[in-house]
C-alpha cells in the first residue's frame, strides 16, 4: 500500500468544529487588530515611511550598546541600532527615519563617528538605502493600488469562477469600479479606497448572492489580517517585499479554497448527501490529503528560505511561513464551513459539469 | 501510441532549448568554444545580487522653467534694444511669468509685433498703465512651451547624466527617464559609491551674476534684501578651513554653464589647481557684453548656490574663456572639470531614493539563496520520493526540470534575477508539486474506487488538469499585479513566480503523462502503478 499521511477513511467533522475555529480566528484577529490600533497602524519600513537603512558588516562581534554610544551623534538623530541576520554574521542594521540628509552625508557621519569612537573596529557598509518622502509616498500609493487591484481582480475571478456567473461577476467589477471612481472624484486617499473596495466587495457578493465568492473573500481578509496583526505584535516592519508576500499568500490561499469549493460543488451535484454539512465535511476530508501535502512541501521550502536565506529575506520568509499556515487553516476551517452558513442552493447552479479534482 | 513518441520528442526539445539558454550563464561554458555557438544572453542579476547603486533622481523642472523665462527676458530686452524699443527690468514672476516695463507707451504696437514674431512661446497676460507714459507687461509661458521646456530639460538632464557616467567609466549603466520629473540610474558593481553619487548628483549648475555693489550687506543679513537682489555666501578655504562671507548678488543670471564647450584642470604659478573653461560663440558674446558693460564691477561665479569667487572685472573679456578658482585640491578640480565638461545639468537634481549594495553582500545573498534553494529542494524531493515512490521520483525529476525552465525563461526573456526572485524560485519548489499532488491523489482515489489502472490514470489527469489551471490562475493574477506595481526586486519575484507556475503546469500535466503512458505501454498485465 501507499504511504498515507491522511487515512482515506478520515472523517473529521469540520463543520461541527466551526464554532471553535471561529472563536480561535476571532481571538487571533482581535489581538492583531488591537495591536494595529494601539500602535497606530502597521510599522512601515523605509520603503513607505522614508528614511535610512544602513547594514554594517563587522569582522568581529560588537556590543550593540557600545555601538549605540559610538554612533550617538547630532548628525544621526534617532538612530535605531539592531542586530541583523544570523548570530555568527556580525551584522548590524542602523535605521533612521529622518530624510533631510543625503545618503553620502549619512555614510560620512557613520564613518566619522566610527573613526572617532571605535577606530580599532573594522567594518564595511554593505548596504545603504535612502528613501525620500516623495518616493516613500509613491511606493505607498503603488502598494495600495496593488492591493486594491488584487481585491478587484480576485473578487471578479472567484465570483465568475465559482458561480459560473460571469455576467454577475462583470456587474460586480463594474460596481466596484464605480464605487472607487466616486471615491476618486472625492479625492479620497488610496487607503480609504482599499477599505471601501473590500466592504463594497462583501456587500456586492451578499446582494448578488455570490455565496462561494463571499466565503472566499472572508477567508481572504482573514489571511491578510492575521499575518499583518502578527507582524504588528512582533514589531516587524512592513515594506514592499512584505506586500509581495501578502499578495502571494492571497493567491496561495485562494488556490486551496478553490480546490475545496470545487469538490463541494462536485459532491453537491452528485447528490452525495441531502445534508449540506455532510457534503462539506466529506469534500474537505477528501481533499485533506492534498491540502496537507502541498502545504507541507511549501512550508518545507519556505522554512529552508527562512533558516538559510539570510537577513535580507528573513521577514519575507517569516510572513510566507505564517501565511502558508494561516491560508491552509482558513481554507479548511473557515472558508469551507462558512458555506454552511450561507447555504448555497444547488438548484441555482447551471447543470454544466466542470472537470474537477 | 504514436503520439507518445511525439510528445516525448517535444518534451526533449523543450529541455534542450532550455539548456541552450542556460549554458551561457555558466562562466566556464561562456568562455569555451561552445559559448560562441550559444545565444549570448545570460541571466542578468539584479543590483541586490551583484552589488551596485540604484538612484532615483528628481529634476527640478520649476527652476528649469524659471531659468528659461529669465533668459527669454534678457533676449527680449536685447532684441528690443536693436529695434530701439526700450524695455526695462525684465523680471521673473513665480516660475513661468515675465514682468517688464515698456518705457514709451506709444511703442506698444511695435513691441507687440516683436513679441508675436519672436516670442510666440510667451502670451501677453496683461498690460497696465504704470504712470509716466510707461506700460507694465506680464507675459505667461504657454502650456505647450512649458511642456516643451520640461521635455527638453529632462532630455538634457538624461544626456548629461549619461555623459558623466560614461566619463566615470561604469560597465553597463542603466539610465532611464520615468514618468514625471524622475530619472532612474542603475550602476552595477561599483566599489566607490560615494564618489560616483557625488559626481552624478552634482548639479554643476554654474551661474555668473553681478554683485549688487549698492546693497548694504548688514541690512541684507537682517532680512532687508533690496528688490531684484539676493543674499548669498562666498565660500573660501584657507588651510582646509572653510569660511563663509555674506555677499549680495543681483537676482539676474547673466550667463550659465550651458554655454561651456570644454573644461579642464589648470595650475597657477603657485601650483594651485583651478578649472579653466571655454564658452561657445553665443556664450562668448554674452560674456563679452556683460564684462564690457560692467568694468570695475564684481562678477560672482556661483556653483550650485555657493559663490566660489567674485573677482572685479578689469576689462572687457573677449575670446570666451573664464576660470573658477577656489583653493581646490587636484582631485576636486578634476571632478569639477568632469562635470562641467560633461555638461551641467539644466536644472538642479535631487536624489529622491538611493539603494546601494556592496558586492560582498550581493555574493552572500546569492550563496545563501542557492543554499536555501538546495536544502529546500532536497527536502521536498526526499518527501515526494518516499510518499509517492516511483511517481514521486517523476515529480522530483520535474522539480529539477522546473528550475531549469525558470532559469531558461529568465535568460530568454532578458528578465532580471533578484533576491526576492530567488525566494520566488524556492517558493515554487514547494508549490510546484501541488500539480503533481493533485494528479496523484486523484489517481489514488480512482484506483481505490476500483477503476482499472489505465482508466485511473486517464481520469486522474483529465479531472485534475482543469483544477490545476484554475487554481494556479489566482497566483498568476497576484504575480501580474506585483509585476505591474512593484519595483525592481519585487518584479523579479513576480517573474520567477509566474515562470515557476507555468513550468510546473507544463511538467506536471504534460511531462508526467509521458512517463505514465510509457509505463502503461510496457507494464506486465496486473501490475499496479508505484504511486
Amino acid at each position: 500500500m501507499s504511504f498515507e499521511l491522511i487515512r482515506q477513511d478520515t472523517n473529521i467533522d469540520f463543520v461541527g468544529m466551526r464554532k471553535y475555529a471561529y472563536i480561535l480566528s476571532a481571538v487571533l484577529l482581535l489581538t492583531g487588530v488591537l495591536s494595529l490600533i494601539i500602535k497606530g497602524g502597521p510599522r512601515y519600513g523605509i520603503d513607505f515611511a522614508g528614511g535610512f537603512n544602513v547594514q554594517m558588516q563587522f569582522s568581529q562581534a560588537v556590543e550593540l550598546d557600545t555601538l549605540r554610544a559610538a554612533l550617538d551623534s547630532p548628525a544621526l538623530p534617532g538612530l535605531v541600532v539592531q542586530n541583523f541576520g544570523d548570530a555568527g554574521d556580525h551584522q548590524v542594521l542602523l535605521r533612521a527615519s529622518f530624510s533631510d540628509q543625503t545618503a553620502n552625508q549619512v555614510r560620512a557621519a557613520v564613518d566619522q563617528a566610527m573613526a572617532d569612537k571605535l577606530g580599532n573596529v573594522s567594518y564595511e557598509i554593505q548596504r545603504l538605502e535612502m528613501v525620500g518622502p516623495k518616493v516613500g509616498a509613491d511606493l505607498r500609493e503603488k502598494a495600495l493600488q496593488a492591493i486594491f487591484y488584487a481585491i478587484l481582480l480576485m473578487a471578479t475571478y472567484i465570483s465568475g469562477r465559482f458561480e459560473q456567473k460571469w455576467m454577475v461577476a462583470g456587474l460586480m467589477a463594474a460596481g466596484l469600479a464605480s464605487v472607487v471612481y466616486v471615491l476618486e472624484l472625492l479625492h479620497a486617499p488610496m487607503s480609504v479606497s482599499v477599505v471601501a473596495a473590500t466592504i463594497a466587495t462583501l456587500v456586492l457578493c451578499a446582494v448578488l448572492r455570490l455565496k462561494y465568492a463571499l466565503g472566499a473573500i472572508v477567508a481572504l481578509i482573514h489571511d491578510v489580517m492575521l499575518p499583518l496583526g502578527l507582524f504588528s505584535l512582533l514589531n516587524k516592519e512592513v515594506d514592499l517585499t512584505i506586500i509581495a508576500a501578502l499578495l502571494t499568500i492571497v493567491g496561495y490561499s485562494l488556490n486551496d479554497t478553490i480546490i475545496i469549493y470545487d469538490r463541494i460543488r462536485e459532491n453537491l451535484r452528485a447528490k452525495v448527501s441531502p445534508s449540506l454539512d455532510v457534503v462539506i465535511n466529506k469534500s474537505v476530508n477528501q481533499t485533506l490529503s492534498r491540502t496537507f501535502i502541498t502545504a507541507g512541501t511549501t512550508f518545507i521550502a519556505v522554512l529552508s528560505l527562512y533558516i538559510f536565506g539570510g537577513g535580507v529575506i528573513h521577514d519575507f520568509a517569516l510572513l510566507m511561513l505564517v501565511g502558508v499556515l494561516v491560508g491552509t487553516y482558513s481554507s479548511v476551517f473557515v472558508g469551507a464551513p462558512i458555506l454552511a452558513l450561507f447555504r448555497p442552493k444547488i438548484d441555482a447552479e447551471p447543470q454544466q459539469q466542470a472537470a474537477t479534482a | 501510441m504514436g503520439s507518445l513518441r511525439w510528445r516525448a520528442v517535444l518534451a526533449a526539445f523543450v529541455i534542450v532549448v532550455a539548456l541552450i539558454y542556460i549554458l551561457p550563464s555558466i562562466p566556464s561554458v561562456r568562455t569555451s568554444f561552445l559559448g560562441k555557438l550559444l545565444p549570448s544572453d545570460e541571466i542578468s542579476l539584479g543590483l541586490d545580487l551583484k552589488g551596485g547603486i540604484h538612484l532615483t533622481l528628481g529634476v527640478d523642472l520649476e527652476t528649469a522653467m524659471a531659468n528659461a523665462v529669465t533668459s527669454a527676458g534678457q533676449d527680449l530686452r536685447a532684441e528690443a534694444r536693436d529695434k530701439k524699443i526700450m524695455v526695462l527690468r525684465p523680471k521673473l514672476l513665480g516660475t513661468n511669468q515675465l514682468e517688464f516695463i515698456l518705457l514709451k507707451a506709444e511703442q506698444r504696437q511695435e513691441l507687440e509685433d516683436l513679441l508675436k514674431k519672436r516670442f510666440g512661446s510667451m502670451g501677453v497676460t496683461s498690460s497696465t498703465e504704470a504712470g509716466n507714459g510707461q506700460l507694465r507687461y506680464v507675459l505667461t509661458a504657454t502650456d505647450e512651451h512649458v511642456k516643451y521646456v520640461e521635455n527638453l530639460t529632462m532630455d538634457q538632464a538624461l544626456k548629461t547624466i549619461r555623459n558623466r557616467i560614461d566619463q566615470f567609466g561604469v560597465a553597463e549603466p542603466d539610465i532611464r527617464k520615468q514618468l514625471g520629473n524622475r530619472i532612474i540610474v542603475q550602476l552595477p558593481g561599483l566599489d566607490d559609491p560615494k564618489r560616483a553619487i557625488s559626481i552624478i548628483g552634482r548639479t554643476a549648475h554654474l551661474e555668473f551674476r553681478l554683485v549688487d555693489e549698492t546693497a548694504d550687506v548688514q541690512a541684507a543679513l537682517a532680512g532687508k534684501v533690496p528688490p531684484e537682489s539676493e543674499l548669498a555666501y562666498l565660500f573660501s578655504k584657507k588651510n582646509a578651513v572653510e569660511t563663509q562671507t555674506p555677499i549680495v548678488l543681483k537676482s539676474e543670471v547673466v550667463l550659465t554653464g550651458e554655454y561651456i564647450t570644454d573644461a579642464n584642470v589648470q595650475f597657477d604659478s603657485y601650483g594651485q589647481a583651478y578649472v579653466g573653461m571655454n564658452f561657445n560663440a553665443r556664450g562668448a558674446r554674452i560674456f563679452e557684453d556683460v564684462t564690457g558693460a560692467n568694468v570695475k564691477k564684481r562678477l560672482a561665479i556661483v556653483l550650485d548656490g555657493k559663490v566660489h569667487s567674485a573677482p572685479v572685472i578689469q576689462d572687457r573679456i573677449a575670446g570666451g574663456r573664464a576660470s573658477i578658482t577656489g583653493q581646490f585640491t587636484t582631485e576636486e578640480a578634476h571632478d569639477l572639470a568632469v562635470v562641467l565638461r560633461a555638461g551641467s545639468l539644466p536644472a538642479p537634481v535631487t536624489i529622491l531614493e538611493e539603494r546601494s549594495v556592496g558586492p560582498s553582500l550581493g555574493q552572500e545573498s546569492i550563496d545563501k539563496g542557492m543554499f536555501a534553494a538546495f536544502i529546500g529542494g532536497l527536502a521536498v524531493i526526499i518527501f515526494m520520493s518516499i510518499y509517492y515512490r516511483r511517481a514521486g521520483l517523476i515529480a522530483s525529476f520535474e522539480i529539477v526540470l522546473d528550475i531549469i525552465l525558470i532559469l531558461a525563461g529568465l535568460a530568454a526573456f532578458g528578465a532580471t534575477l533578484t533576491l526576492p526572485g530567488i525566494a520566488g524560485i524556492i517558493l515554487t519548489l514547494g508549490m510546484a508539486v501541488d500539480a503533481n499532488v493533485l494528479i496523484y491523489e486523484r489517481i489514488r482515489e480512482e484506483l481505490r474506487r476500483g477503476e482499472s489502472v489505465s482508466n485511473a490514470i486517464t481520469n486522474g489527469f483529465s479531472r485534475a488538469t482543469m483544477t490545476i489551471v484554475d487554481s494556479n490562475l489566482t497566483t498568476i493574477i497576484a504575480a501580474v499585479i506585483l509585476y505591474q506595481f512593484g519595483t525592481g526586486p519585487v518584479r523579479g519575484f513576480a517573474v520567477t513566480l509566474t515562470l515557476g507556475i507555468l513550468a510546473s503546469m507544463f511538467t506536471a500535466i504534460f511531462v508526467s503523462r509521458i512517463f505514465f503512458d510509457a509505463w502503461l505501454e510496457r507494464r506486465q498485465p496486473g501490475t499496479q502503478p508505484s504511486i
